[in-house]
This record gives structure tokens, C-alpha cells and sequence, in this order.
């Protein structure tokens, strides 16, 4: 039977087999020693058509309940056009490899050109490259940029502020390539400041960590922060959610020297984690020591302008045992995701996507507040994520949730409960969550019936 | 034919130092610049930078290559030349006439280590 | 391909919007919170409808060159077809949906997904487990690096700060180790293109962590003193690691834990059919032998007696975390469609069908071309520049010409052994005419170089830009809109 991926016929075969020379298909492993020739079965399933595998897709998939999304914590579930999937599943851009041809890669190689001009737009910053795996692995890059750029530093700082994912994956690429660590504490649900400065007078500081919106969902407020940073010869790196850079204060206008995150906020669905795109973002000073891709403008022999790869000097390619950074693949089609967005949204769409989160946020906080079931866990200015005290225990409320097929209440410490509200949250929403709670607020928790999924999707 | 000038020091790693009282001034060959071709970047230490012989100082950058430069000599960096930082291109122009950095030497009996036009042209022939 | 000058921001005009948000509106705005905390102007984005964002990433993927377009002869990046059905199944929203820190009871279907998926791989690879988190193959090098370490330190062997990689290797190979904080040795290749076996013994000593092996290499050829490197390697107390981005032509024929290797990663984006994505996203999984196991990174899946599939996240033996959540899962799902299309049928066939293609071609074209190694190939080989090169034509100039008559360039001046390298790779999913199609172009483009090698030195002619100021373009960057306005040496 014709496989559809295999154009072979078995006359084609033959033809190919006689200009080579050899007379079978396992000829041409001669050269391979016999006893690791794998002849048993493959212990896979029988080869499926594409309907017998549509069909055990949706057989798995019903084994995921989904859920309406009151979290945050690193991935945030915004609206996202119908544009976007229709212009990224074009398979000029879907299917083409790294645009290391430029003469057939404009479009590539256009948009991450257009990429960077936003990013550095949204961020403050005037060069960023073509994006990194995700916000994780761009923080653990910027710490390693840090330690490239700076003389005869050792260590680099971390506010306690930062997502607990963020912070494992940076410790890990810490630990092997023997970067030293420490840590800033929080003080009433903020970075330390107080701290930060005991940590730098060591001088030993090539850069500091420090999160634009911390892991209570707190936008901090990094007054002074640069300069104490730049007194000790080192630099400052803020860790950002690219969508709240609309309407908050930038890491630029902070005196910051990189900036980090994951622009899944742009409107890239949750996927389970992905794919998703990290970004790094720096002051023009440093881009010599900025890893990965990046394209600048130039022109052709014929004086059109066109756009290339550029500085790749600096990339493990060339630079291979004294490279700093091995990143050669990154999320390049979700560079376009998130340009498409933010095309579609402009300065105000972008805005209104904020005006809403953080009005729905702040009438989730002040409800969840009115049941009871918390109290404040800090005082301090929120956009669209915000942390409570549970006064009921944690995984009861969980349970509630789950029950009306709401998922929210992540526990971000002991005690301390995460939700997060975007565009997609209707007043609706949020009263029939509320409600409910009200309701079992005098029975216990535990124990409640699932009673279907209240909230549909808008 | 890459060019050498007589009356300087040349190392293997393809730098040539000119003395001038106790500073070394320190350039790339021209045989250098021909390998890596259009030079776009040169990467320079900063005034009062300790170097040491054999050890990296900077680095030059072409389009599709990177090279590191090393120290020559050992001492404190007095001088970098800035021109190169908008016009790398002037090494390509002319690797002698365009020096990257000037030295004070903390020991001169170095200089004896390196060679002169005649062996490093030597050298160059057998690459 | 047609050229088309704009920038979406050429098209920005003040007050458009391409996309309506609900017209809802809240009791608390944004203008209540301190003015310190706000940025000052709003961020320069372009201002354009609905229709401008559709017309111009129309217009500008018309400027690109994908599978779909074309051939892509693109040695060690086995550009297969991506097959439609994969993008289907990852865009169910029932997948697409979910939150990545759900609970586990509410995501049994991805993470069987996960279970299922690793477990196939296991079963092409001979590797025992796996994690799937890597996004990349240099990420998953990074991470097979990663296990490689923590083995020997959860040992208290922590003199083991060397990896050798052949000089052949691709270029993230050391850059990986590097990063991971190992001292690269490098190994020589011998005149018949493979490691050289001699070289290697006097550096196997007890301050090796492993070796880094491409398999077939990046020649093309199989390292067929494997099993001896194994135990050699295997005796020093050091332990092999197999780079996949080479692993299309074992596809169904010989399994690299069999070889003798503890640690691989995957290019799921090159030999399971994802698309590349100009640059991912890509995934890039690991897989190591049982007694390595332990130390993969977190969070992992584990299944319970009863089938019940949860999320570790934290294990003191694993060597860490590396990514935020657990990987490209939307890429995950296209090469899980991919293997169950294969099936256990189909999946002989890839890596034979794959070599017959390579071998097909290099035997058609070494009276043309200089081929500096003669022996089967596996999915690729490597010539070093036209047979007569006495025109002045470079590999530069083939690859340049190619492009004019429809096909993408082959990979060139890699590996670095040779100083006029092609290096081609056609995958099993290309027919014998579109090979024959390309074996005739190559044969006319080595005949033009010697009547007309101007057309060569100047190519290409017919694409919506010709060659590029590269060395400008490095000189005086400008990476964004801003910067442009403001350059007049670019029109």
C-alpha cells in the first residue's frame, strides 16, 4: 500500500538503486556493522489514516476538562484574533527554514525586522533579537549576558519576586556554567530595595534580576534600582510582561540595560506552555553580547532595500567553544504570532487590552474580598493578576472552583492564592463566581457537587 | 602578498607591537585583515585594563568570522584607539598604519619572545 | 516571488485599529494607579485595519521560500514535508486551551500525549526515558550535557569537566558544552571522513564527561567504528552522547541506543515532520539509557498502577529545570500525529528512502562536482565545489544560482573540512523527478560556470532582492523602524 509521505514507486526504486549501483535498499547500509541493525518490530501502533488519527486525538482530548481561566503565574489567556492563525499557517511562512538565504527569506526576515522594532517599542530598549525559547530561558540568557558584559563580577542577583519557574530554570543553566547566585527577599509583596543594596556593596555583582510585575502579580516600583545597580559596575535586567509594557512604565524608563520575558501575553494561546516566545531586549551598548538572531536593514546590489542576518559574529556557529550563548533555532513563527498581534492592536488596542484586565481584575478583587473567604495579602498597585489570603483551605477552594469549571486559585505561597483577569472576563463571569462561593460559604467547601461548567466562553 | 614592516615586533597570533619608550602599540598584521576580510567590529579593552602576554584582550569581527586578539606583551592599557569603533574598516585600509591599543609594558624582556618582519613573514608563508 | 517595499509601519496612519475589544467597561481604570508606575507615551505600534495586517503578511510571505514552495536540498536540516493533518490536530482547541499549570486531573489527555510520545521515541531510539521539554536541539544538547554532569557529580566524580567533539561537529556542539561549563577537546576527523580512533585513545583519560558523535556525521557518513568508540569511551568512564539533527537516515534501521549511546537528543522540527517555522519552533527532546534517567530535567510526567498521569516538579536528582513549563507542546502534538501516521509499517522506510535519495544524487553529479570522499553516503554528503574551478566560481555562486532557477540553496562552506563544501540532503519526501529535476539544474549551473560565469558571480537575477550589503548591513546596524527613518544610506 502507497504511503502518502513516500513518492516512491517501486519502479523508481529500481532506476535510482541501478545509478547507484547496488542492489537493494539495505545495501546501501553496508557500511553500517550488522549487529546494530534493529530487525525486530517496532513497538509502535499499526500506521493510521489521517481520520483513524483524528478520531484518537479526539478521543484523548476528551480526557482534558477544560477550564475557564481565572490564572496567571507566566501564561495569560488573552483574546487572539482570527487574523493571526490564518496568516501564520501560510506555509511561505510555516514551512521556510531559517532565512539564511536573504534573497528568498524577505518575508521572514521582514517581519522579525518589524518584531524587533515592537519589542523595543514595548520594552524602551534599541535592540532585541529575533526572540528567545520562552520567558524562562531568556532570563537565564540575560544572566549570562550580564556575566559576558561585565569585568571580574561573579554573581549575579535575583529578586525572590520572580516567578518560581523563572527562578529554577536560571539556577539550573547557573549551576553549570558556574554562575554564583543571590537572592534579593520581598518585603511587603515588593523586591527589597534595602536588601538589593547590603547584596551589591560585596562589588562582586555583574547584574541584578528584578521582575517589572512580580509573581503576586505587584507592579514594583523600581525607583533607584538603576542606579545603585550602575554604582557597583553592574547591570540591570527586569524580567516583563510585554502587554502591560502598553501602559506601565517601561525597564527603559527605569534605567534598565536588558530586558527579559514572555510575550505570550500577546495573545499567543496557553497550549499547556507552549510553544510560546521569550524575548531579550538590551541597550545598544550591549548588543555585541546579545545571543541569537538578529536581522538588520541594508540594501542590495541593485540599491533596494532588503534586510539580512546580521552581527551573526556573535553566534555559536562561529563562535563555537567561546560562545556565550548556543541558541540557533528559537521561536521564530511565534515572533510573527506576536507581531501580528500587536499590528492588530496598535498603541490603543494594546491599551484597551490593559483597561479592561485591570478593571475586571480590580472588581474580582473586591468581590472575592466581599465573600469572606480572604483577605488582603498585600496593599499595594496590581494590573491584572493579584494575590489573596485563602481563609478557607486551599485545595477546597480549588475543588469549588473546578466544580463550576473555573480554574483559578493557584497557590503562589502557603496561603496566598493567584487569580488574573484579561479581556475576556465578563462582569457576567465574575458575578457567577462569585455567587457560587457566596453560596458554600456556609457549608464547607469541600465536598461541593460539580455542577457543569457555569461559565462559557465567550 | 600580505605586506610586513620592518622594525616591528610580530606575534603568532598574528598582532605586531611598535615600542615607543616603555609603550607597546599594538595593531593586527595585514595578513590578519586579509583573512577575516570587511572587518565590522573591533572589540577593545578599556584605559587601564591589566593585560598579559598570551592572554585574550579583544577581538575582531568580519561578517561571517570572529577572531580573538592576544596580548603581545604584557602591562596596563594607557590608550585605545576609539577611530575603530565607528571604522573598523580602517584596518582593512591599512592594519599598520592603524593601531588597536597602546601598553605600558611591566616587562619589556617579553619583546624577545617575538619574532621579526623577516620570521613572521616566514611563518605566514607556511599558513 | 515578487518584491514589495513595506513595512507594516509605512502603512500606520493615526486613529485604525485592526482589531475591536469589548465595548464592557469597568468602575476601576487604569489612570488610578500612581503616575510613576505608568509609562510616559504611548509605545510606538503601527495603526492600521484589519484588512492592511492581512494584505501585508500576505504580500510579504510571497517574499519566502518554504517546503511548500520548493525543494530545499539543505544539508543536516532535513527539510521533509510537513503534512497538513499535524497543524489540524495541534490547533484543537481542546488542546490549544489549556493552561500549563492545571491540574493534572483536568489534563489527562496531553499528558498521555506526553507518555505516548515518549514512549515511541523510546521505541525508534533504543533509548529507555525521556523528557520532552527541550525546545530546540541545541537545547536539548544543552540538556543531554546537563544529565551528563549531574550523573557524574551524583557520583562525586567531578573531575569530569571535558567533552570531546570531533571536528567535523556541528557548530552548537561545543557552544553547548560551553555553556554548560565543559572544557571542549577536540578530536580529529581521518582521510576517510570519520573519527579518527587513534586520536581519540590518548585523550580518554579520568577527566572526561562524555564524547559528543553525529552519527551518520556531517559528512554524511556512518561512524562505523562505533561500537569500539562506545567502549573505549564506555572504559575511560565517560559516556556518549548522540547528536539526532543526523538521525533521519536511522529512522527504521538501526536504533542509537543499540550503538552503545547513553544520551541523544531529537530534532522533532527535522526528522518528525515538524514544520521549521523560519526558525522554530522547534523541539528538541532528550533521551537517555535507564541508569540516567533519574537525572532528566523537571517537571516530569509519571504515571501511577492505575494509569493516573501526574506532573513532578521538583527531584533532587534531576539535574534541574530548563524550561518554564514543559516545552513546545503544540510542536509535541504535530510529531505525535506524524509517528501515528508512520506507524510501525511506515517507519522502515524513512531512513532507507531518505539515503536512497542522497546516494541517487551524488552519484549523478560527482562527474561534475568534486566529491572528496567516496563511499555510500547515508542522507546527505558533502562536495567540495565544481569539479573545474578553474572559472573562479565558488559554492557562494552555485548555491546564488540555484535560488534563480527555483530551488533553495544547499548548506554551504559546512561542514568546515572542506573550503568549498555543498552539503546536500533531499529526505524521503521528495520523488525521483523532482530529484532528476534538480540533478538537471546542477548539471547546467556546472556548465554555465564555464560558459558563462558571469551569470554565476552575479546571481541570483529573478528573486524580489539580489545579493546584499552584508558588510553595511554589520558595520552600522539598524535593527528597527526607529532607526531607519533616520538612514540614508539605505533607500
Amino acid at each position: 500500500m502507497a504511503f502518502a509521505y513516500f513518492p516512491h514507486t517501486e519502479d523508481d526504486v529500481r532506476q535510482m538503486l541501478d545509478r547507484i549501483g547496488v542492489g537493494t535498499l539495505e545495501d546501501l547500509y553496508s557500511d553500517v556493522p550488522k549487529d546494530v541493525i534493529y530487525r525486530e518490530e517496532y513497538d509502535l501502533p499499526d500506521a493510521m489514516s489521517e481520520h483513524e488519527v483524528r478520531q484518537y486525538f479526539e478521543e484523548l482530548a476528551e480526557q482534558n476538562i477544560p477550564l475557564f481561566c481565572l490564572c496567571g503565574l507566566g501564561a495569560y489567556d488573552h483574546y487572539s484574533p482570527a487574523v493571526i492563525p490564518h496568516i501564520i499557517s501560510r506555509s511561505e511562512y510555516l514551512t521556510a527554514y531559517t532565512p539564511y538565504q536573504p534573497e528568498v527569506s524577505q518575508g521572514t526576515l521582514r517581519y522579525i525586522f518589524e518584531y524587533q522594532s515592537m519589542i523595543t517599542g514595548l520594552t524602551g530598549m534599541d535592540c532585541t533579537n529575533a526572540s528567545m525559547y520562552d520567558g524562562a530561558t531568556a532570563a537565564a540568557e540575560a544572566m549570562m549576558m550580564a556575566m559576558a558584559s561585565t569585568k571580574k563580577k561573579t554573581r549575579v542577583l535575583l529578586s525572590e519576586g520572580l516567578l518560581p519557574q523563572v527562578v529554577k530554570v536560571v539556577q539550573t543553566y547557573a549551576k553549570f556554567n558556574g554562575v554564583e547566585l543571590g537572592f534579593i527577599p520581598c518585603q511587603d509583596g515588593v523586591t527589597s530595595y534595602g536588601a538589593m543594596l547590603t547584596e551589591l556593596a560585596a562589588g562582586d555583582v555583574a547584574g541584578v534580576l528584578v521582575p517589572g510585575i512580580n509573581k503576586y502579580g505587584i507592579i514594583e516600583d523600581l525607583t533607584g534600582f538603576a542606579d545603585a545597580v550602575h554604582a557597583q559596575k553592574g547591570l540591570l535586567m527586569v524580567y516583563s510582561d510585554p502587554s502591560s509594557l502598553a501602559v506601565i512604565k517601561t525597564p527603559g524608563e527605569w534605567g534598565a540595560d536588558i530586558v527579559c520575558g514572555d510575550s505570550q501575553s500577546l495573545g499567543v494561546p496557553l497550549c499547556y506552555g507552549g510553544p510560546y516566545v521569550g524575548f531579550l531586549a538590551c541597550r545598544k551598548e550591549h548588543v555585541r553580547k546579545l545571543p541569537g538572531r538578529i536581522v538588520g536593514a541594508t540594501k542590495d546590489v541593485d540599491g533596494k532595500r532588503a534586510y539580512v542576518l546580521t552581527l551573526q559574529a556573535r553566534e555559536q556557529h562561529i563562535r563555537r567553544e567561546k560562545a556565550t550563548s548556543n541558541i540557533c533555532s528559537n521561536q521564530s513563527l511565534m515572533a510573527l504570532y506576536v507581531t501580528v498581534y500587536m499590528s492588530l492592536m496598535g498603541p490603543s488596542g494594546l491599551r484597551e487590552v490593559n483597561e479592561l484586565s485591570y478593571g475586571g481584575a480590580h472588581y474580582l478583587h473586591d468581590r472575592l474580598l466581599e465573600t469572606g473567604l480572604f483577605e488582603k495579602a498585600f496593599d499595594k498597585p496590581f494590573l491584572k493578576e493579584f494575590t489573596l489570603k485563602s481563609l478557607v483551605p486551599v485545595e477546597a477552594l480549588q475543588d469549588a472552583l473546578q466544580m463550576i469549571g473555573v480554574f483559578g486559585a493557584v497557590e503562589v505561597e502557603p496561603g496566598l492564592v493567584n487569580f488574573c483577569v484579561t479581556e475576556k472576563v465578563s462582569k457576567e463571569n465574575i458575578d457567577a463566581v462569585v455567587s457560587y462561593l457566596l453560596n458554600e460559604n456556609g457549608t464547607s467547601l469541600r465536598g461541593a457537587e460539580r455542577r457543569g461548567n457555569l461559565l462559557k466562553e465567550e | 602578498m600580505a605586506k610586513t614592516v620592518e622594525g616591528l615586533y610580530y606575534s603568532e597570533s598574528h598582532e605586531w607591537v611598535k615600542v615607543d619608550g616603555n609603550v607597546a602599540i599594538v595593531g593586527i598584521t595585514d595578513f590578519a585583515q586579509h583573512a577575516m576580510g570587511d572587518l565590522s567590529y573591533v572589540d577593545m579593552p578599556e584605559v587601564d585594563d591589566e593585560v598579559e602576554a598570551g592572554e585574550e584582550f579583544g577581538a575582531v569581527e568580519s561578517v561571517k568570522a570572529a577572531s580573538d586578539l592576544f596580548a603581545p606583551v604584557s602591562g596596563t592599557v594607557v590608550e585605545v584607539n576609539e577611530e575603530l569603533e565607528d571604522a573598523p574598516e580602517l584596518l582593512n585600509e591599512d592594519a599598520f598604519a592603524n593601531w588597536i591599543m597602546k601598553v605600558e609594558m611591566s616587562d619589556p624582556a617579553e619583546l624577545e619572545k617575538l619574532m621579526d618582519a623577516a620570521a613572521y613573514e616566514a611563518m605566514c608563508a607556511n599558513e | 516571488m515578487k518584491y514589495y517595499d513595506k513595512l507594516i509601519f509605512d502603512l500606520s496612519k493615526d486613529g485604525r485599529q485592526g482589531y475591536s475589544l469589548p465595548s464592557r467597561s469597568w468602575d476601576a481604570v487604569l489612570s488610578d494607579l500612581p503616575a510613576g508606575l505608568l509609562r510616559s507615551e504611548a509605545p510606538a505600534l503601527p495603526q492600521v485595519s484589519e484588512l492592511d495586517v492581512v494584505r501585508h503578511y500576505t504580500n510579504l510571505s510571497q517574499m519566502n521560500f518554504g517546503v511548500d514552495s520548493g525543494f530545499y536540498p539543505l544539508g543536516s536540516c532535513t527539510m521533509k514535508y510537513n503534512p497538513k493533518i499535524n497543524e489540524e490536530i495541534a490547533a484543537m482547541p481542546v488542546f490549544a486551551g489549556l493552561h500549563p499549570l492545571q491540574p493534572a486531573s483536568t489534563v489527562q489527555g496531553a499528558l498521555r500525549v506526553y507518555k505516548e510520545l515518549m514512549h515511541a521515541l523510546s521505541a525508534i531510539t533504543g533509548m529507555a526515558e525521556f523528557t520532552l521539554n527541550p525546545f530546540a536541539g541545541a537545547h536539548g544538547e544543552l540538556t543531554g550535557l546537563m544529565v551528563i554532569r549531574q550523573y557524574h557529580m551524583s557520583r562525586g566524580d567531578l573531575k569530569r569537566t571535558k567533552v570531546i567533539v570531533p571536528d567535523s561537529a556541528h557548530g552548537t556542539n561545543p557552544a553547548s558544552a560551553a555553556v554548560c561549563g565543559l572544557e571542549i577537546v577536540q578530536v580529529k576527523s581521518n582521510a576517510a571522513g570519520l573519527v579518527d580512533v587513534e586520536d581519540l585513545k590518548p585523550l580518554l583519560d579520568d577527566t572526561v564527561a562524555g564524547i559528543m558523535m553525529t552519527n551518520p556525521n556531517t559528512l554524511g557518513l556512518f561512524e562505523k567504528d562505533i561500537r569500539d568508540i562506545a567502549s573505549l569511551v564506555h572504559d575511560c568512564g565517560g559516556l556518549l552522547y548522540y547528536d539526532g539533527a543526523n538521525m533521519n537516515p536511522l529512522i527504521g534501521v538501526v536504533r542509537p541506543g543499540d550503538m552503545g549511546f547513553d544520551v541523544l537528543h531529537l530534532n522533532l522540527h527535522k526528522s518528525f515532520s515538524t514544520p521549521h517555522g523560519g526558525g522554530g519552533p522547534g523541539a528538541g527532546p532528550v533521551g537517555v539509557a535507564a541508569h540516567l534517567a533519574a537525572h532528566l530535567p523537571v517537571p516530569k510526567v509519571v504515571e501511577d498502577e492505575d494509569g493516573f498521569l501526574s506532573v513532578v516538579g521538583d527531584d533532587a536528582d534531576a539535574c534541574g529545570r530548563i524550561s518554564g513549563f514543559m516545552g513546545n507542546f503544540g510542536v509535541l502534538l504535530r510529531a505525535y500525529t506524524y509517528i501515528l501516521m508512520l506507524g510501525k509499517q511506515n517507519v522502515r522506510q524513512v531512513g532507507p528512502l531518505a539515503v536512497l535519495g542522497a546516494n541517487y544524487i551524488k552519484e549523478s553529479l560527482k562527474d561534475c562536482f568534486k566529491l572528496p570522499i567516496e563511499s555510500v553516503c547515508k542522507h546527505e554528503f558533502v562536495f567540495d565545489g565544481l569539479l573545474d574551478q578553474s572559472t573562479g566560481v565558488t559554492t557562494l555562486d552555485i548555491a546564488k544560482r540555484l535560488l534563480d532557477y527555483g530551488f533553495h540553496a544547499p548548506t554551504i562552506y559546512f561542514p568546515l573540512l572542506f573550503h568549498q563544501a555543498i552539503m546536500i540532503e533531499p529526505t524521503e519526501t521528495e520523488s525521483k523527478e523532482t530529484l532528476d529535476g534538480f540533478i538537471e539544474i546542477m548539471r547546467h549551473i556546472a556548465a554555465e560556470a564555464l560558459t558563462d560565469p558571469e551569470s554565476l558571480k552575479t546571481a541570483p537575477h529573478t528573486t524580489p532582492v539580489r545579493r546584499l550589503d552584508e558588510t553595511t548591513a554589520a558595520r552600522q546596524p539598524v535593527l528597527r523602524y526607529k532607526d531607519l527613518l533616520h538612514m540614508s544610506q539605505v533607500c
